[in-house]
């Protein structure tokens, strides 16, 4: 039995908060990213970064640590108290990770939005396409053909995340084409089928190389649960330049995803070009996810739960769902990561369990506050 | 009838033929809609009517050529032929959790840069299109919390707002009961008149195509079978030869009615 993505609507979300009864005289306003949630999304992101950088295995003061960022900017000169090493701990090792993380958890809470609006369907998730799997493919290739050389280190060497990317593309690339192979119906639920296809591929070859490679299996199996541990600034510089075209890239079209929403017909019949704004969409997000993938392993749900959340809270266009995912995603990770190294210090939780943990029973709630509808 | 003053062509139509998935679907059709002129093009199920419209629509690829109030269809641009032709399809998506304020607005995604954001005008003419339509207390609601005769009227808001002189309407009416029928179909009149639209549309029910449309167009195997005022459309023959219908026509005061009568020959079980 098939379910088209868009028989699934939500129930029971709060009233549209434009719809007030005690003003009956003002004509509502369209929907549009709202100040309020903005600054919130700003707040969110500043917060999180603090406690970020304040609290783990030596907690600082809240203030002294803000004093020690200001002091970075130029022609600004504060003495914030810290003592060298502390100083050490904010900025050489907690910074890197802190901005890993909310660079991780706004690009995939864009890429998630981003795809639940190309797809129609509000359980889509950056994923989808063959990411993950053709990522973890890479992963497994690279640790298994450097055999043990990079055993003993949990961080993988700098091939691993690029193995990791190149394995993800590839699988993206290859959804992408069969998807086309139908000719000139290339339909969201074509690209949907094509993803699950190429996936399962992908985990094969990923299997069969645990297989023969039975020593890469630890590397590999920490690799897949996800972490934001950085060896300083690599991992944000590789991750960088694709997050900010992707965030640039759906930002611009997401008024576009607010037509395609309507179904292709429509959007072609409004002046739109839908398969081209998909195909810009669909690359720029996965451009994003791979680079993501790759430098953090796979971080589960987050993709799900933020955009979704925002949905909730701030209305259904994907002109405020998508700048808010940005901000509420990288606050999320941030404070994911936080509670990752710190419930159980020293040891540290992988944060793609963690996040697991919080989005299934989350995953859970939305499948039971969504209910199929006969149109 | 036409009005002379209106008979600028809306529509032309030559040699029209459209191939989907291997199949001819419509094959060497013509026809001339003129301005003004509302036209309902009826036939068996699958004698290819959503895909006329669709074609006029610019959303399939066609041979023969289609020309929009004289500008050929295939060298007009999306936007400008988006600000030409505005559709209705037969069951719309429902985007979930979209207020109708927002579902209007859409409507005028062809006026809108593409980078950009709506204007102040834009949001007027969606007031003006909600209040037109009786819909200025629903602005605020979400699209799934209406019945289906709102929803109805929501979609026409929509395609309205695009403003463009042509409607293409499939199967408007083909989800609602028999008053939110008459109910949308005595609007979608009255906003031609107003408006100076030109109509066409595809129906299943002859009675209520012949009762409003000025001319009608019978579909069968993606042919023309005949076009016409309804009286000359609404015939028994007609009728039995292309839909296999035993049918009685009976003048009424807006066209011929057409009622399905049991099959001579054949008796009732038991």
């Amino acid at each position: 039995m098939t379910v088209r993505p868009s028989d699934v609507i939500a129930k029971g979300s709060p009233a549209d908060p434009r719809e007030d009864p005690s003003r009956p005289g003002r004509p509502p306003a369209p929907a549009k990213l709202r100040p309020g949630w903005l600054a919130a999304g700003v707040v969110a992101v500043v917060l999180a970064a603090l406690a970020g950088l304040a609290l783990g295995p030596a907690s600082l003061p809240f203030g002294s640590v803000a004093a020690e960022l200001a002091d970075l900017l130029p022609g600004v000169h504060i003495d914030s108290g810290l003592t060298e090493s502390q100083a050490n701990i904010v900025l050489q090792l907690r910074l890197p990770r802190v901005v890993l993380a909310l660079l991780v958890g706004a690009t995939l809470a864009l890429a998630g939005g981003c795809y639940q609006g190309v797809f129609r369907n509000p359980l889509a998730d950056p994923y989808l396409l063959g990411v993950a799997a053709g990522a973890g493919f890479g992963a497994t290739a690279a640790i298994a053909a450097g055999g043990g050389a990079a055993a003993g280190s949990v961080t993988p060497s700098l091939p691993v995340p690029l193995a990791a990317f190149t394995g993800a593309l590839a699988a993206v690339a290859l959804t992408y084409l069969l998807g086309a192979a139908g000719g000139r119906d290339r339909s969201p639920a074509t690209l949907l089928l094509a993803g699950v296809a190429v996936s399962a591929f992908f985990a094969a070859c990923q299997t069969f190389l645990l297989q023969r490679y039975a020593d890469s299996l630890q590397l590999v199996y920490s690799w897949l649960l996800g972490r934001l541990a950085t060896s300083g600034w690599r991992e944000v510089q590789l991750l960088l330049p694709y997050a900010v075209f992707a965030a640039a890239v759906v930002l611009l079209l997401r008024r576009e995803l607010d037509v395609l929403s309507l179904g292709d017909d429509e959007a072609a019949g409004l002046g739109l070009h839908p398969q081209r704004s998909r195909y810009l969409l669909v690359v720029a997000a996965s451009l994003g996810t791979a680079a993501a993938v790759a430098v953090s392993g796979l971080i589960g749900f987050v993709g799900v739960i933020v955009p979704h959340t925002v949905r909730l809270l701030a209305g259904a266009s994907y002109r405020s769902i998508l700048p808010l995912s940005v901000l509420f995603g990288g606050a999320f990770l941030t404070l994911a990561d936080l509670a990752a190294r710190t419930v159980s210090a020293p040891a540290e939780l992988p944060i793609g369990v963690l996040t697991a943990f919080l989005g299934a029973p989350f995953f859970v709630v939305v499948l039971r506050t969504t209910r199929r509808v006969e149109l | 009838m036409t009005d002379p003053l209106l008979s600028a062509s809306a529509v032309r139509i030559s040699g029209l033929d459209v191939v989907l998935g291997g199949t001819p679907v419509l094959r060497g059709i013509d026809l001339d809609v003129a301005a003004g002129e509302w036209v309902t093009v009826i036939g068996p199920n699958g004698a290819g009517k959503s895909t006329m419209l669709r074609a006029v629509g610019g959303l399939l690829a066609h041979a023969g050529s289609i020309s929009l109030f004289g500008k050929p269809l295939s060298r007009l641009r999306r936007r400008e032929r988006a600000r030409l032709v505005a559709m209705v399809a037969q069951s719309p998506a429902v985007p979930p959790g979209m207020a109708v304020l927002d579902y209007v607005l859409l409507g005028r995604t062809p006026y809108i840069p593409a980078l950009g954001r709506e204007s102040a005008a834009d949001v007027a003419v969606v007031h003006q299109t909600l209040a037109s339509l009786d819909l200025s207390g629903f602005a605020g609601r979400r699209l799934e919390t209406l019945s289906g005769g709102e929803r109805q009227r929501v979609f026409l808001a929509r395609a309205l707002a695009q403003g463009a002189p042509l409607l293409l309407l499939d199967e408007p009416t083909s989800a609602l009961d028999i008053g939110h029928q008459q109910e949308v179909l005595e609007l979608v009149d009255r906003l031609r008149r107003d408006r100076g639209l030109t109509v066409l549309a595809s129906m299943h029910d002859l009675s209520v195509a012949g009762e409003y449309a000025d001319r009608l167009v019978l579909l069968d195997g993606g042919r023309v079978a005949a076009v016409g005022p309804p009286p000359e459309v609404l015939t028994v023959d007609l009728l039995a030869h292309h839909y296999r219908a035993q049918v009685k026509v009976i003048a009424g005061e807006h066209g011929p009615l057409v009622v399905p009568v049991r099959r001579a020959g054949l008796t009732p079980p038991g």
